[in-house]
């Protein structure tokens, strides 16, 4: 379904991504785990267009989208969260939701039209488990609403590949179950790819897993493989930072 | 809204009763117009011009020619005033488009720079620092406008118009993508927004209103001066917007256009150095209520009452 090649990103002086592939195959969760700095992020804005590869090729669906801008590459069908939270603060709940949703994309250039129904935005927000905060202004959420409405509007574009960056970050043991049962949810609908922190959420959810470091892969595999892996092994005891 | 348009409506009728003249209303509502304009990108899409003077300016030139050398009549010199602002605005915003922040600021300032120093420097054109001189108002529908009455209500015809669309404009849409732009660029562009091509018309819009706004203020003073296009110029409609609470407000540059000449008539009454005075005032609003006039509105209508 999406595969990359041989990616190759520097800035600078300084290479952050050194001759990385990965194929996320359709209909499965795919995690990608290592330690802070080694590239997962990069790697990630490389596969949905924030910065464009030095080398090296992406591909979705056979077709080659390397180096598009993120709109084209959101319109494709593939949608993003991110690890520092990126809603639009100002707007309630459901109007984040809204704004990212395909009809109002689709009018987006119309000036004196009116607004799109609400209708499948209010299923988005109770499907992220925000059902009732509707009207709630993003910024006025808790931390783990916005957590889970990070996800609910990369969801609102109804997409085919959802990229989930660190979706459990700074939440406590309770908020990530939600997280985790939401994305378990989500497993069944999408293709996902994952980058976490948390071995035991990721193992938990993931059908193969990618091990970064260096600005390389160094390991891959299903979980079960994976866990006998010196290199996992060591970074689930933080020793590979 | 409707007691906006009231206000205005029968301005003409009471405002010498309060020590003021028609004129002014002319004036308050030309501004309005451009503020609301210059608001659509600021307030609504986060996008600072301090060079939009320019498009103000070029919208007044563009009048006065057409008005002294190319006989367009009143409806083609104003329809051109509002072509020339927007093509104007068109230029220079597939140039900044890509930028945001301080970036995009002083590009603006640079651009507005440019068309104020061509409309001082092209003599031939624009008459220099003596500006277009005696230009003619025209007339409608048979009512010459040379008449103070038949200018005023024109005038607010045209605010009117220009008020309803901007309205509807901001609540469409286009207009709750240019918030979200706002609000989070980024993720505007993630969710598949061409965010380059949503700001290059808002600044598109927003000029060529000015324009209109520019060809309006031309024919109300029969004249076309570079001033208006200064950095220092394109500085008070700035001030309107910031004062008036247009960050929070559609309402807001109404607000601040009225405050900003009631000031400068009322306080310039008594001093020379009303705009210090005012200046006083913009800072204090800006140190101690950035939601501006219509932000201090809307905490005093949400104040529990004793």
């Amino acid at each position: 379904m999406f595969e990359a090649a041989h990616l190759h990103k520097r800035f600078g002086a300084h290479v952050v991504l050194e001759d990385v592939s990965m194929r996320f195959a359709a209909g499965r969760l795919t995690g990608i785990m290592g330690p802070n700095g080694a590239g997962k992020t990069t790697c990630f804005n490389l596969l949905t267009g924030r910065f464009a590869p030095d080398r090296g090729s992406v591909r979705f669906e056979g077709r080659d989208i390397t180096g598009l801008p993120p709109r084209r590459i959101a319109r494709l069908g593939i949608s993003r969260s991110f690890q520092v939270m990126n809603l639009f603060d100002d707007y309630s709940a459901l109007d984040n939701v809204l704004v990212a949703s395909p009809e109002l994309r689709a009018r987006g250039f119309s000036m004196l039209g009116g607004l799109v129904e609400a209708g499948r935005a209010g299923d988005v927000l109770a499907q992220v488990g925000l059902a009732g905060k509707e009207d709630v202004r993003a910024k006025d959420l808790s931390y783990g609403d916005r957590r889970a409405l990070e996800i609910g509007v990369a969801l609102a574009a109804r997409p085919r590949l959802l990229f989930l960056d660190e979706p459990t970050a700074g939440l406590g043991t309770e908020a990530t179950a939600r997280i985790a049962a939401l994305i378990a949810g989500l497993k069944r609908s999408l293709t996902i790819v994952l980058i976490e922190h948390d071995m035991k959420f990721l193992f938990g959810l993931a059908d193969h897993i990618y091990v970064m470091h260096w600005g390389q892969v160094i390991a891959q595999g299903a979980p079960a493989r994976l866990r006998a892996n010196p290199w996992v092994q060591r970074s689930n005891l933080g020793l590979l930072a | 809204m409707l007691a906006t348009f009231v206000l205005f409506a029968t301005l003409p009728f009471w405002i010498k009763g309060v020590g003021l003249y028609p004129y002014l209303g002319v004036e308050v509502m030309i501004w309005i117009v451009y503020a609301l304009g210059f608001n659509l990108l600021l307030g609504h899409a986060g996008l600072p011009s301090f060079g939009h003077g320019a498009y103000f300016g070029v919208g007044a030139y563009a009048f006065g020619l057409t008005q002294l050398h190319w006989g367009l009549g009143l409806g083609g010199g104003l329809l051109f005033a509002v072509l020339a602002g927007g093509i104007a605005g068109a230029l220079v915003a597939a140039f900044i488009s890509h930028r945001r922040g301080i970036y995009y600021a002083l590009l603006t300032i640079a651009f507005g720079q440019i068309f104020w120093f061509v409309a001082v420097k092209w003599h031939s054109v624009t008459r220099g620092e003596d500006g277009l001189l005696n230009i003619k108002r025209g007339s409608v529908l048979g009512y010459p406008l040379e008449a103070l009455e038949s200018l005023y209500f024109f005038c607010f015809a045209v605010f009117v118009v220009v008020v309803l669309l901007l309205w509807r404009l901001v609540h469409s849409p286009f207009g709750r993508v240019l918030s979200a732009i706002r609000q989070n660029e980024t993720r505007a562009r993630f969710v598949g927004y061409n965010v380059w091509l949503y700001k290059w018309l808002a600044f598109t819009l927003s000029a060529l209103i000015a324009g209109a706004a520019g060809g309006l203020l031309a024919l109300a003073q029969q004249s076309a001066y570079p001033n208006v296009m200064s950095l220092h110029q394109s500085g008070f409609v700035v001030m309107m917007t910031l004062v008036g609470g247009g960050l929070v407000s559609f309402w807001g540059p109404v607000l601040g256009a009225v405050l900003f000449f009631l000031a400068r008539d009322l306080l310039g009454a008594y001093t020379e150095a009303w705009l210090l005075w005012y200046g006083l005032l913009f800072m204090l609003i800006v140190l101690f209520k950035p939601e501006g006039l219509a932000g201090l509105l809307t905490d005093v209508r949400s104040r529990p009452s004793a």
